[in-house]
């Protein structure tokens, strides 16, 4: 999932000085997974911004997917009387507002942090870099491009001391959990093969990216 | 450390019309075409840029060709640019640069690699061009690294600290702004792209001097000039730049051996043009594979001798 994380209450009064009558936009997807941006957090979102601000009007609306075009209709109304929108989905479903409604202010509540999942309630922990070209077949599952503070491709870097990482004690060395895996699974014979320079053209190196899928378009 | 302050900086401070030239490091480890390009253009130009892997394809490094340049008798002007490094590697480079006696330094944002040849290469853009800008004048005042920390005062390298900009790009509004914040940044000296369409020019300038900033900084106009109509119609079509529709039939119309004639003829008469705007302080001749154009362009420009 896209894990974000609200912002503090402070940076979104102070998106809202001058502005009377905001609509709170959540989101039914990954924000309500990470519980950063679903029904409670709007509704959270709402009696806080209310107790500072109680001059505000403010309207609320969980959307099924921010990031889904045919999903933002549900928000016409109400983001036609506001002056502004506040938008509690990943910084797709922001943009997606943007586009949507181009007179109107809008504003993200939350940061989204990373692609990454839920190790245990509250802790969650990124695993994907969206490098468009994937090499976990190669790496035992377990990706080096962003658990590995440096993206190697061919094994750990010097500072790998006792499974943990140079930069911080708290970042395991994921060459070690390579290895290690790899080693469970009897194919360290992996390890001696030389991955050439990446193609970073597929990731974010290379643009923007847009993906067209002709069998599923209508 | 060889002089103290840049050449090119005295030349405009003391009101000079500029001439500024460019040289095409290899695309091996050979030091030759430098030497010779320097040769041509050091008695006819006041500043030499080096590219810095210009079009994302890999060359000889900027900095190394300066050397080769002072060593010429040249005066370099470094281009760097924000895709290949991070501010460590930056400043680095620049306070090595600036041991070794470059002066001048060109701060650009650089071409996307998807346009070189290493398209699979990560690109870095840790600062923007503005960010440079302000980085490298800091190194030299207040005298600090990027990230606050003092450089004793003896060992901070002052360069003379440039950008480009583009009046052709769009949008067309938001480009005096951007210019803007380059000078707020810190930029002293301002080489443009090249110039086809001079209306759009001086309507530019216009809203540079509008803004004031003709007088904080100073503004070379860039010249490229064409070999051919081939060579014309080509920059055409490169993002970013206008070649009006009238004077690509004019190169038409002329017959193919007399096209670098009327190649020459119209970057003069394109320097004759820019010398008649106000606020515009030089111009930039960028004669990639034509170098040995250059002095004659100058020198019918009615720029001959250049101030020593």
């Amino acid at each position: 999932m896209i894990v974000c994380e609200r912002k503090p209450l402070p940076a979104i009064l102070e998106n809202l000085a001058g502005r009377r009558r905001a609509v709170i936009a959540g989101c039914s997807e990954c924000v309500t997974v990470c519980h950063a941006g679903g029904e409670k957090e709007v509704a959270l979102l709402r009696d806080l911004l209310l107790l500072a601000r109680p001059d505000l009007e403010l309207g609320t609306i969980v959307l099924t997917r921010q990031c889904d075009g045919e999903f933002l209709e549900a928000l016409d109304a109400l983001a036609g009387e506001a002056d502004c929108l506040i938008s509690m989905a990943c910084g797709v479903g922001a943009q997606f507002l943007a586009e949507r409604y181009p007179h109107t202010w809008v504003f993200p509540a939350v940061d989204t942090r990373f692609g990454g999942g839920a190790r245990q309630p509250g802790v969650w922990e990124e695993r994907c870099g969206f490098c468009g070209d994937c090499v976990l077949h190669l790496t035992g599952g377990i990706c080096p491009i962003i658990r590995c503070s440096k993206s190697l491709l061919n094994g750990p870097c010097g500072g790998s001391q006792q499974g943990k990482c140079e930069i911080d004690e708290a970042i395991e060395c994921a060459w070690q959990k390579i290895h290690d895996r790899l080693e469970g699974l009897g194919r360290l014979d992996l390890l001696d093969v030389v991955l050439p320079a990446k193609d970073w053209s597929r990731a974010r190196d290379g643009g923007p990216r847009k993906l067209v899928r002709e069998d599923v378009a209508l | 450390m060889s002089a103290e302050r840049s050449r090119l900086e005295r030349l405009l401070e003391q009101g000079h019309f500029a001439v500024t030239g460019e040289v095409g490091p290899p695309q091996g480890a050979e030091a030759e075409g430098i030497r010779h390009h320097t040769a041509l253009l050091k008695g006819v130009t006041d500043g030499q840029n080096l590219t810095d892997n210009q079009t994302a394809i890999v060359r000889l490094s900027s900095i190394a060709a300066a050397v080769h340049v002072l060593a010429a008798g040249g005066e370099p002007i470094i281009q760097m640019t924000c895709r290949d490094r991070n501010r460590i590697a930056m400043q680095s480079d620049l306070l090595g640069a600036y041991s070794l006696g470059a002066r001048n330094l060109l701060c650009l944002t650089g071409d996307h690699q998807s346009f070189g040849n290493h398209a699979a290469a990560r690109n870095v853009f840790d600062l923007d061009s503005v960010q440079l800008v302000k980085m490298a004048r800091d190194l030299g005042d207040p005298g600090v690294f990027q990230n606050g920390e003092a450089i004793a005062a003896e060992h901070r390298p002052r360069f003379f600290v440039g950008a480009a900009e583009n009046p052709f790009a769009e949008p067309f509004a938001f480009r005096v702004r951007r210019l803007a914040k380059k000078v707020a940044a810190g930029a002293r000296f301002i080489q443009t792209q090249a110039i086809f369409d001079l209306p759009r020019f001086a309507r530019w300038m216009e809203m540079v001097r509008e803004a004031g900033l003709d007088r904080k900084t100073y503004i070379l106009g860039g010249i490229c000039p064409a070999k051919s109509f081939g060579a014309l119609r080509h920059m055409s079509t490169v993002p970013g730049m206008v070649v009006p529709e009238p004077l690509l039939a004019r190169m038409k119309g002329v017959e193919r051996k007399k096209q670098p004639e009327e190649g020459v003829k119209i970057a003069v008469e394109a320097i004759q043009e820019l010398r008649r705007i106000p606020g515009v302080a030089g111009v930039h001749i960028m004669a990639i594979m034509w170098e040995e154009m250059v002095p004659r362009i100058v020198e019918e420009a009615g720029l001959l001798p250049r101030p020593s």
